[in-house]
This record gives C-alpha cells, structure tokens and sequence, in this order.
C-alpha cells in the first residue's frame, strides 16, 4: 500500500492547512491510526464549524425557531400568569427536539447543495470517522441553542433550572447527544432520498422517543418543589445507557447504509 | 429459501409469544376497584356491541388486507406479461 | 414453501372457523364478562405483531449486511403484517379496555411501546414508498433502529408510570380459558405465516418486473 496515499490526512505541512486529498510528492509522517481517526474528526469537524461560522445562517434561525417554539407553547400553557406544572420541563426539550431536527435539515441540506458529502464519502476517511465529526458539529451547535433557549425557558416559565447545575448540564448533554446520534444518521442517509424535508421528523420522532421521555421526567424531577435527585440521577443513567447503545449502532450501520 | 424463511419466523416468534402472556398479577390495593353503587345503564356501552365491533373489524381488516395484497399481485403479473413480452419482441 | 401453501391455509382456516365455539364456550371471567372475549384474539394479534416485527428487524439486518434481496423481501412483508396486526391490536385493545378500565387507553410501559413500535414500522413503509431509490438499505437501517428502541420505550415507560398508580390488573388465566387462548394463538400464527409467505411473493415478482424493467431499458 502506497504510504503517501493511506495517510494522506497526516500530511504535515507548515504552509498550507492540512487538506484531505494530498499529491504523492507531500512528504509523510507516521501517526497511529487512533491520531488519524481523531484528527479526521477533528477536520471536519472544523469544516462544518468555519462554513457556519462565515453565515451563521443554521445558528440565527435556529435559535430564532426556538424561541418562537417556546413563545407558542407558553400561549397554550400559561394560564392566568402560572405555567402548568411540568410545562417548563416539556417545553424545553421539545423546543430542543424541534430545532434540533430543524439543524439537523438544513447542515446537510447544505452539504446536498455543495455535493461535499459525496467528496467526504470518496475520499479516504474512515467512515466512522466522517460520522462522529458531523455529530460533534451538529453538538457543538445545538449546545450553542440551548445556551441560549434554557434560561428563556427558565425566565418565561418561573421554572429553577439552575438549582442543581450539574445535573441539568449533564441530562441536556445526554439528551442532545441521543437526539442528535440518531438524527446525523438519519439526515445523513436522507441527503439523496426523495421528501426528505418530511421524512427526518417522521423517522426521527418515534425513535427518539426514549430521550424525550427520560429528558423531560429528569428535568421535571428536578423541578419539583422538593428536588428528586435520585429520580433525575435515574434518569440521567438511563440516557447514558441509551447514548452509548446508539451511538455505537449508529457507527455501525453508517458504512453500509451510505455506500451505494 | 422459503421453508427456511417460514422456520425462522416460527422460531422468532417463540420468545415474543412467551413474552405476550398474561402475567399473573394479584388484584393491585391501590389499582382498579370494581364499581359499588349501581351504574346507570346510560353511562356504560353494552358490551356485546363492544364485542361484536371488535371481532367485526379483525375480520374487515384481515379479508381487507389479503384482498389488498391479491389485488396488487394480479396487477404486477399483467404488467410482469406486458413488460415481458415487450422485451421479447426484441426492445421498446 | 408454496407446497406448503394450501395445507396450512387449510388447517388455519379450520381453526378460525372452530375458534369462535372455543371462545364462547370459555368461561366468563369474574369482573369483566363478556368483553373479556375480547382478549383472545386480541393478544393473538399482539404475538403475531411482535412475531412480524422481529421478522422486519431480522430482515433489515440481513439486507443491510449481506445486500440479497430476499432478505429486504422479509423486511418489507414484516413490516406491512406488523403495520396491519398492529392496527388490529391498537383497536381491539381500547375496545376492551373502555369497560375493563372505563378508559380508551392508558400511558402504561406495554400500551406506549406497543404503540411506538407501530409509528416506527408505518414511517418505514412511508420511507419506502416516498423515499425514492435507494430507499430499501435507509428503511432497513430505520427498522434495526426501531427494534433497538422499543426495550428502551418499554423501560423509560416503566420507570415514568411507577410514580401513577396501576389501573390494569389483568388475572391469571383460569383453565378453563387456557384451551381457547392458545388455539388462537397457534391460528393467528398460522396466519401470520401464510399472509407472510403471500406478501413475499408479492415482493418477489416487484422485483422481477423490476429487473425486466432494467433489462427492457438495457436494449
């Protein structure tokens, strides 16, 4: 096997970014297969984050989705200047699950438009590799949305979302990863298919179910008058479990359901 | 391919016919308690309607599905005719 | 498999038409009644649906690792039986449960993934009439996902309903409702098979005409 070409996105070079693609002429430097896998990573994740950086087209509108998600919800769950009880746990994580596909759309809607997605597939990433990196990506911008969303929520609906922090950035994080696992995978292999723009949320909703559930109780439990910790403990173990199950058949399936 | 396609259904659907079995509950304190005082006929559904809806739609619903399924099979055999004939003619 | 055909339709056929003796001759049970008959084909429907769903899920699986078309032929009659059973099993159900729990339907563990698992197979057959090419390796990848899921809704169900209070309370069987119970069971999956081996023979012939097509074209 040709060594200039198998670990062609190792190539150092101090002039030029490392590019993906490199002639047999660039020089070569041995790096273990655990550096180049997370280096793969690491580019495209960089990528996505610098083409969204330039617009930040995805972001505005996505936070400007739910915002307006929560201002609706809270329409149909205020009652008299009181919000239901629970109303605030629910909202959240359905304005999360709502602007979350939306994203989810429009990142890969973008990489369709500009056929990078093919160029990803033939170039020689591990496949694995160019998965995570979409997933880290689509992480790092919805962390960015719920910066945001999660103190609105907080201030529109009286509810203590900061009391137990750590908790709540935790069950957030958990969740956010099991949403979006599933739903790279799923916008991923939608990209070439016909309706994709209705078919991500009817895949997407029925299966992401468990998150959902184990998000909203967590939260909840923590929003109680007298906090459930151990409950929001439970919860937050259950969607671990559920990350990690996901995650890796996530990784699994990507090969063969990408490959034509 | 078929008889092994039929054994392995046969086979999956031990685990889950297993699994589907009423379990035995004892009555839950806090749970479901018959009504005491008399119920007034207009507030419940007679049953044998209840039955008889049930029973009737299992029977539409499967008599519907194998018509549906024989009515798409007769289809695709014409259009399996005509397509083959066109292509034995020697093209379009 | 089509030698098998007849006589298995036969025998089920047999079945379903002694089966409505068997129920009515069970025994009441205590608090129920009569709508409790309902419950013998009923749960039927519900083995039969689990039975077709794991038959899609293994078939997805197959497909999407070994690419043969028979495999995706088992996922897709899988998942239209699971999507009809489940239909059956969704109604039937509330039917009985209006005079066994005075309500249409509950948020207990087997009732949400029972009805989980039915959006999931409904939004594969959707994926595969509307996704376009290509379409049969995504909707394979969705129903191993929608298998992988359904412990999962079952659980978090679970530990969501501990906190309410249980309404259902189904008895143990009585003897005398054992007979009827499994002779049904045995009869839907009978049926299940043989509407199984009939949509995969659907299948089958979509997918000559679609490689005559393809050869039509080729000329």
């Amino acid at each position: 096997m040709n060594p200039a070409l198998s670990k062609s996105g190792q190539v150092v070079e101090e002039s030029a970014p490392p590019a993906i693609e490199q002639p047999a002429a660039a020089r070569v430097t041995r790096v273990s297969p655990v550096t180049r896998f997370a280096r793969s990573v690491f580019e495209i994740t960089r990528k996505d984050l610098l083409v969204e950086a330039r617009t930040r087209e995805i972001l505005y509108t996505t936070i400007f989705f739910a915002v307006s998600c929560v201002m609706v919800f809270a329409f149909g769950f205020v009652r008299e200047g009181r919000p239901v009880q629970d109303a605030a746990a629910g909202i959240l994580w359905i304005a999360i699950a709502f602007s979350g596909t939306l994203a989810l759309g429009r990142a890969f809607e973008r990489e369709r438009h500009g056929e990078t997605l093919r160029a990803l597939l033939i170039a020689p990433i591990d496949r694995p590799a160019l998965y995570l990196g979409k997933l880290l990506g689509i992480l790092i911008l919805l962390a960015a949305v719920e910066v945001l969303v999660v103190p609105l929520v907080a201030l529109m609906f009286q509810a203590a979302l900061f009391s137990h922090a750590l908790l709540m950035i935790g069950l957030l994080a958990a969740g956010t990863l099991g949403f979006a696992a599933v739903g790279t995978l799923f916008a991923a292999m939608l990209v070439r298919a016909r309706s994709r723009d209705v078919m991500l949320p009817v895949l997407l909703y029925p299966i992401t179910v468990p998150v959902i559930i184990a998000g909203v109780r967590g939260t909840a439990a923590l929003l109680a008058p007298e906090a459930d910790l151990p409950m929001a403990r439970a919860w937050l173990s259950m969607l671990v479990f559920f990350d990690v199950v996901f995650v890796t058949l996530a990784l699994w399936t990507f090969e063969p359901v990408m490959t034509e | 391919m078929k008889v092994r396609t039929l054994v392995l259904a046969v086979l999956l659907f031990a685990g889950p016919a297993y699994a589907q079995q009423p379990p035995a509950r004892p009555a839950n304190p806090d749970g479901f308690v018959p009504v005491d005082t008399p119920i007034n006929a207009q507030d419940t559904i007679p049953a044998p309607r209840l039955v008889g809806i049930a029973y009737g739609f299992i029977w539409v619903v499967l008599f519907g599905y194998v018509w549906s399924v024989r009515t798409r099979l007769a289809s695709v055999e014409r259009e399996l005719q005509t397509v083959s004939k066109r292509v034995g003619s020697g093209g379009h | 498999m089509r030698k098998l055909f007849v006589p298995v339709a036969v025998v089920a056929a047999a079945m379903f038409l002694y089966a409505p003796f068997m129920i009515l001759a069970a025994p009441y049970e205590s608090t129920m009644g009569l709508v409790q008959k309902i419950f013998y084909f009923h749960a039927s429907c519900g083995m039969a649906m689990f039975a077709a769903a794991f038959a899609s899920g293994i078939g997805s699986a197959m497909f999407l690792f070994s690419k043969r078309p028979a495999a995706d032929r088992l996922a897709v009659a899988g998942a239209e039986l699971t999507s009809v059973i489940g239909l059956i099993v969704l109604v039937t159900g509330p039917l009985w449960a209006r005079k066994a729990w005075g309500v249409w339907w509950q948020w207990d563990a087997r009732l949400t993934s029972t009805l989980v698992m039915w959006m999931i197979f409904n939004a594969y057959l959707l994926l595969r009439r509307y996704g376009g090419p290509g379409s049969d390796r995504l909707a394979a990848a969705v129903a191993l996902f929608g298998m992988a899921n359904v412990p999962f809704v079952y659980w978090s169900v679970n530990v969501w309903r501990t906190l309410h209070p249980k309404t259902s309370v189904i008895p143990s069987l009585q003897p005398g409702m054992r007979g009827p119970f499994w002779f049904c069971v045995v009869a839907f999956l009978l049926l299940f098979s043989l509407l199984l081996s009939l949509r995969m023979e659907l299948e089958r012939r979509r997918q000559q005409l679609d490689e005559l097509y393809l050869a039509a074209e080729g000329d």
